[in-house]
């Protein structure tokens, strides 16, 4: 009987879990890990959910065997067979080490191809060029400057929909790491270092970028909205940003560089010609002299 | 004078500040009048602090991690509660106040619950089940103790007295770096780190000497209990990996303190160094949590199902296997660092083969229940439990193994969920069930079953309630460590989660109830021959709780379960034809004494009280000269006192109290009689 | 009387046992140093360019001066060495003699690496001034910093050899301070080789 006291807890407690996942199912659709937007997201996810199934082959049995072995061989069933003294067997043994070797090999297949195929540092082939990105981590806001657009924008990323996009990443501050969770994976941005993402959507739409590495006070705001745009949608964007009366000179980024908490998003019709070089030799690890008195401001912080 | 330390330091500036220095102070001051109470002073400084024997040293350990338990839980519940109400908004602790929480809960569930906790269940254990007296170094083994203790202080003391890290437990540079952390807070953490990782070093140093030295004729490599096996592995691990704590933690205090440029944004620092530096020591860390744990799952699956260990070699090869990798896959707590897709594959295969020793080591505990009688102790059923819920852990972790899921996965609570997933079952499960195991082993009583299965539940609801919607919150795009978020879907979730944390509130509640129920019931639940359970290790030898000796006379093994062997042979409980004297290690007041120094030393640190910090370390080589000097640590016990108290004890045990052996008769039967278990 | 010869025959077998155990003991804790500086050597190799604003390595280090604190150290260990050999003779006041040597030559290497670092100092190349310059003064100053405690062992024992003479566990603890200190001239011969040679090549 007390196998059956034993479970009766575990009926009571997990139910409502498992009521409450099924009700809640819907608000998965949004998940964007598992219902991603673009093929490096879904080749990533895909690669999870592989080696998901592959790992059940060894998973199931465990639970199958450890409930029929918890039900048959409970002290108060005398009729099950007993060997106190069974200390092994060659055969058991030869099936529990290699079945899950050769799972490990099989996945270790899958992440070799995967690991090389989803380097997020590989271009991605397209028959049209990439767009090229840089993204600075502030304190705690996205700094994205468009090289072919000569703008910068704060917390909003813009991108045409039907080409690549390829990130440069660096940190003007803390480490920091650079995500698109329905894009594809992360990568650390860290000051002095660059480092690069490339990244393609389905089709335009509008998704949560973020940081994912804690940061500080403003870490949970540090977040901006990536849209993928159509062509006409894009140009009109980017028409917006030049057409803005800022523009990211010197002063103007040092005064950026200030921690601040949930910026609003920003458009610069111009940013200080070699600003990301600039950022990043701030914190070479052998110092030169600086080569522009605005190189010398960004860099110090201070004229 | 008091270097930075002003009265600014005390927590008038809020009200959740004041709360908790009000618990902290409010609870060393109860427990001082406790003491004071119950007139207990001076037996808590003769018979406990100065005490050099590894059972006494052990149960130190342990209720160090109870009580760090609580704390560590009472910063979860308070995370989980913020999370749950902060949708759109600042939720009930600014961000400040989250910060230090959950940098100080994963600071202290690591090293001053875990690591204590182990710590002490293999200090009351190992040298048992090596039929020893004691282990290699008495001395050093309470001195180990009061720097773990005095780490452990001087968190608790960062609630009252300034402020603790905001940069998380792993503090990761530039963040925790004084340009960005200005205040004491990531001081506190790594002179925490420090004190008690020299601490956890010499433990390792310790029972290596004592495991590999000290083992009782006949007690072969291959004749150790799995137990024994576990705290060989991590001892080793131990003194390996924890160096490279010190180090990484050195030298951010460097950075810190005295303006070096070691993990700086410039001037040549180099962040990702200490990253490869602290998960050096971080991941050999992860098996040192565990492992224990699966040792004592080893034993307990054993005992419970009344059988053999099945597939001996195979748990002891995938031990060591385990322990070897553990130092080969440091680099998987960063892929997203940038590294090439050869090294994140390289790393990320390493890893994965560790999974391959664990899923054996499933499949050997499986099959020891295959064809056994098992019994639901609470110790059993924390390893069923342990078992049924690792797997989920074992997969998630393959799952973050694989490079590219790990872009996806890495820095969400996905990430949460999964090492939560081994460390509250795979670790905290197997500590429990050792504390329900051999807790009559250290007090002479068993802990009362019913409240001890229905701690389990608790814990085992709470953790899926808790952890389940976190993973799903992986995938939904949550990070961790957020003070609030914007995304209304995860709300439920998250409510969710905390409803765990109250379940595991009850699960911790149960086991306070559990401890006052069995000391109530004391006398009725007396562990009478020391071998509660029908054990079949050494350690059930000895009477419980054991006599400072441990073995009157050092055992003979001649088996695997050695303790089962002699109850077979009939020899378990005869008396030898005679004692002789026993050489014990005399008390001592150093190691109390060099922990303070040892607190005191790392607050001084904290606050830039240099004549304190100069002072506290001459005072600490003056104690470890005046160790050096003293050769007269050791008094011997005679013969007489030996025979008094061996025989009062096999006295005490009645014929009824033995364990009825017929049901192994097999073995027996080769003899040609029925053997009841004694002669 | 013959309880007392017994208990004292029981004591020395089981510290003749503990003696062992400490050794051992001793190399396990010699590797988990091992382990401190491969990290810290490791760090500088990683750090080495790094000289930000700072000086390099060409211009700061005087490898005449490093090779006469080698020599002084390695000497020192010899005479250790002999320290041990008059030790297995029986010889309280040689081993005394060989001892004050070896300690006298530390403390010339400690005092030639002071003013190594105060020269550094002097010229604007603390430790502060960059990752290479924080990097280097952390690993030759912890091996420093370990010279100086095997000097402080070095003259407890001989307090304890003039004081108790060659008992057992004072052999024993010599044995253990020999191994240290030998230990530490391995690790400068790593310092010589990794930090000082390329830095000037």
């Amino acid at each position: 009987m007390t196998h059956i006291m034993f479970l009766r807890p575990l009926i009571r407690g997990v139910g409502p879990l498992f009521l409450f996942l099924a009700l809640s199912g819907c608000a998965l659709s949004d998940a964007p890990i598992l219902y991603p937007k673009g093929p490096i997201a879904l080749a990533q996810r895909n690669l999870l959910f592989d080696a998901f199934w592959l790992m059940m082959i060894v998973a199931i049995p465990v639970y199958v065997l450890t409930i029929a072995f918890l039900i048959r061989y409970r002290r108060e069933n005398k009729s099950a067979a007993y060997a106190p003294d069974w200390e092994g067997s060659w055969k058991y043994e030869t099936v529990i080490w290699s079945v899950p070797a050769i799972i490990v090999v099989a996945i270790g297949f899958l992440l070799w191809e995967g690991t090389h195929k989803l380097d997020p540092y590989k271009k991605i082939v397209s028959d049209k060029p990439a767009f090229q990105v840089q993204a600075v981590a502030l304190d705690w806001k996205w700094l994205f400057i468009y090289p072919e657009l000569g703008v910068a924008s704060v917390n909003e990323l813009a991108f045409p929909a039907d080409r690549p996009l390829s990130v440069e990443i660096t940190s003007d501050t803390v480490m920091n790491s650079f995500m698109i969770p329905a894009l594809g994976g992360q990568i650390y941005a860290m000051a002095g270092m660059r480092s690069e993402l490339n990244l393609l959507a389905d089709e335009p739409g509008v998704f949560t970028g973020r940081n994912t590495m804690y940061s500080g006070d403003g870490y949970s705001d540090q977040y901006f909205q990536a849209h993928a745009m159509t062509e006409s949608d894009f140009s009109d964007w980017s028409d917006k940003v030049k057409a803005s009366a800022s523009t990211l000179d010197a002063p103007t980024y040092v005064e950026l560089h200030k921690q601040s908490i949930a910026d609003p998003v920003t458009y610069y019709s111009s940013y200080e010609p070699g600003l990301f070089k600039i950022i990043l030799r701030k914190y070479a690890p052998v110092v030169g002299p600086y080569e522009s008195e605005a190189a010398e401001l960004i860099c110090r912080g201070a004229a | 004078m008091l270097g930075r330390l002003t009265i600014d330091a005390l927590p008038f500036y809020s009200w959740v500040a004041m709360g908790g220095a009000a618990v902290t102070v409010g609870g060393g001051i109860a427990a001082f009048l406790l003491v004071t109470y119950l007139k207990a002073w001076k037996a808590l400084w003769f018979d406990w602090l100065t005490s050099v024997d590894h059972k006494k040293i052990g149960i130190m350990y342990i209720v160090l991690a109870l009580v760090m338990l609580v704390r560590g839980f009472v910063d979860a519940i308070m995370m989980r509660a913020q999370q749950a109400i902060a949708l759109n908004n600042e939720g009930y602790l600014p961000p400040e106040h989250f910060e230090q929480i959950f940098s100080s809960h994963g600071t202290i569930m690591i090293f001053f619950v875990a690591m204590p906790f182990l710590t002490g269940l293999i200090n009351i254990v190992v040298p048992q089940q090596i039929g020893a007296r004691d282990v290699a170094f008495p001395f050093l083994n309470s001195f180990s103790f009061f720097m773990t203790a005095a780490g452990a202080a001087l968190v608790l003391v960062s609630l009252v007295v300034g402020k603790f890290s905001q940069a998380g437990w792993t503090g990761y540079p530039p963040y925790s770096g004084i340009e960005y952390s200005p205040g004491v807070g990531v001081d506190y953490w790594i002179w925490a780190l420090l004190v008690s990782g020299v601490g956890s070093t010499l433990t390792g140093i310790n029972f290596i000497v004592t495991i590999i030295k000290n083992r009782c004729p006949g007690m072969t490599y291959m004749r150790m209990p799995l137990f024994t096996w576990t705290a060989l592995c991590i001892s080793i691990l131990m003194a390996f990996a924890f160096p490279a704590l010190t180090v990484v933690a050195l030298q951010l205090a460097l950075d810190r303190t005295l303006g070096f440029h070691f993990f700086t944004n410039g001037d040549g620092g180099n962040m990702m160094m200490f990253a490869n530096l602290l998960w050096i020591w971080g991941h050999p860390e992860v098996y040192i949590l565990i492992l224990p744990a699966f040792g004592i799952f080893s034993e307990v699956v054993a005992t419970f199902s009344r059988k053999r260990l099945f597939g001996y070699a195979s748990l002891v090869y995938a031990t060591a296997c385990i322990a070897i990798l553990s130092f080969t896959v440091w680099l998987h707590h960063f892929f997203t660092m940038g590294s090439s897709a050869n090294v994140n594959a390289v790393f990320g295969i390493a890893t994965m083969i560790i999974a391959v020793p664990t899923g054996v080591k499933i499949f050997d505990w499986l099959f020891t229940m295959y064809r056994g009688r098992i019994e639901f102790h609470p110790a059993m059923v924390f390893t069923i439990g342990f078992m049924v819920t690792f797997v989920i852990g074992g997969v998630t972790g393959v799952l973050l193994a694989l490079p590219p899921a790990d872009y996806l996965m890495h820095n969400s609570t996905f990430l949460v969920a999964h090492f939560h997933n081994m460390l509250i079952p795979g670790a905290l499960f197997g500590y429990f069930a050792g504390m329900n195991y051999w807790f009559p082993k250290a007090f002479g009583f068993k802990l009362n079953e019913k409240w001890g299965i229905r701690s389990f539940w608790c814990w085992i609801i709470g953790f899926y309630l808790a952890f389940m919607p976190l993973y799903v919150l992986g995938f939904m795009g949550m990070t961790r460590r957020m003070e609030h978020y914007q995304d209304p879907n995860w709300q439920p979730y998250l409510i969710v989660a905390a409803l765990g944390a109250v379940f595991v509130l009850f699960g911790i509640i149960c086991i306070g109830i559990q401890l006052y129920v069995s000391a109530k019931e004391w006398g009725s639940s007396k562990d009478v021959t020391g071998d509660p359970w029908n054990g079949r290790t050494l350690e059930w030898a000895t009477s419980s709780p054991p006599a400072p000796y441990n073995f009157a006379v050092i055992p003979e093994v001649r088996d695997l379960d050695a303790f089962h062997d002699m109850k077979l042979r009939g020899q378990a409980y005869q008396a030898p034809s005679g004692y002789e004297d026993i050489v014990m290690p005399k008390n001592t007041w150093l190691g109390p004494v060099m922990g303070v120094l040892g607190f005191l030393l790392g607050f001084a640190m904290v606050w830039y009280i240099w004549w304190l910090a100069a002072l506290c370390f001459v005072a600490s080589l003056v104690c470890v000269g005046i160790r050096a000097c003293d050769d007269d640590t050791e008094f011997v016990l005679p013969a007489a006192e030996v025979a008094r108290i061996e025989g009062a004890r096999l006295a005490a045990i009645a014929p009824g109290d033995l364990h009825d052996m017929r049901e192994f008769a097999p073995r027996g039967a080769a003899t040609g009689a029925i053997l009841p278990g004694s002669a | 009387m013959t309880n007392t010869l017994q208990q004292e025959a029981v004591l020395a077998h089981e510290e003749q046992k503990s003696l062992e155990a400490r050794e051992f003991g001793f190399w396990v804790y010699l590797m988990t140093d091992a382990i401190i500086f491969a990290l810290l050597f490791a760090t500088y190799v990683v750090l080495s360019n790094n000289s930000a604003a700072g000086p390099t390595a060409k211009e700061l280090f005087d490898l005449r001066h490093t090779a006469s604190e080698t020599a002084l150290l390695l000497l020192s260990s010899l005479t250790f060495g002999f320290a041990t050999i008059a030790m297995h003779e029986d010889r309280a006041g040689q081993v005394v003699k060989w001892l004050v040597i070896s300690v006298g030559l530390g403390l010339g290497f400690l005092a030639m690496e002071l003013v190594e670092f105060y020269g550094m100092i002097q010229k604007g190349a603390g430790p502060e001034v960059s990752g290479f310059l924080s990097a280097f003064f952390t690993l030759v100053g912890t091996h420093g910093l370990h010279v100086a405690f095997g000097s402080i062992g070095i003259f407890v024992m001989i307090g304890q050899v003039l004081s108790k003479g060659l008992t057992l566990p004072v052999r024993s603890r010599l044995i253990r301070l020999g191994l240290f200190w030998h230990f530490l001239d391995i690790v400068w011969i790593g310092i010589f080789s990794v930090v000082y040679l390329p830095g000037v090549m």
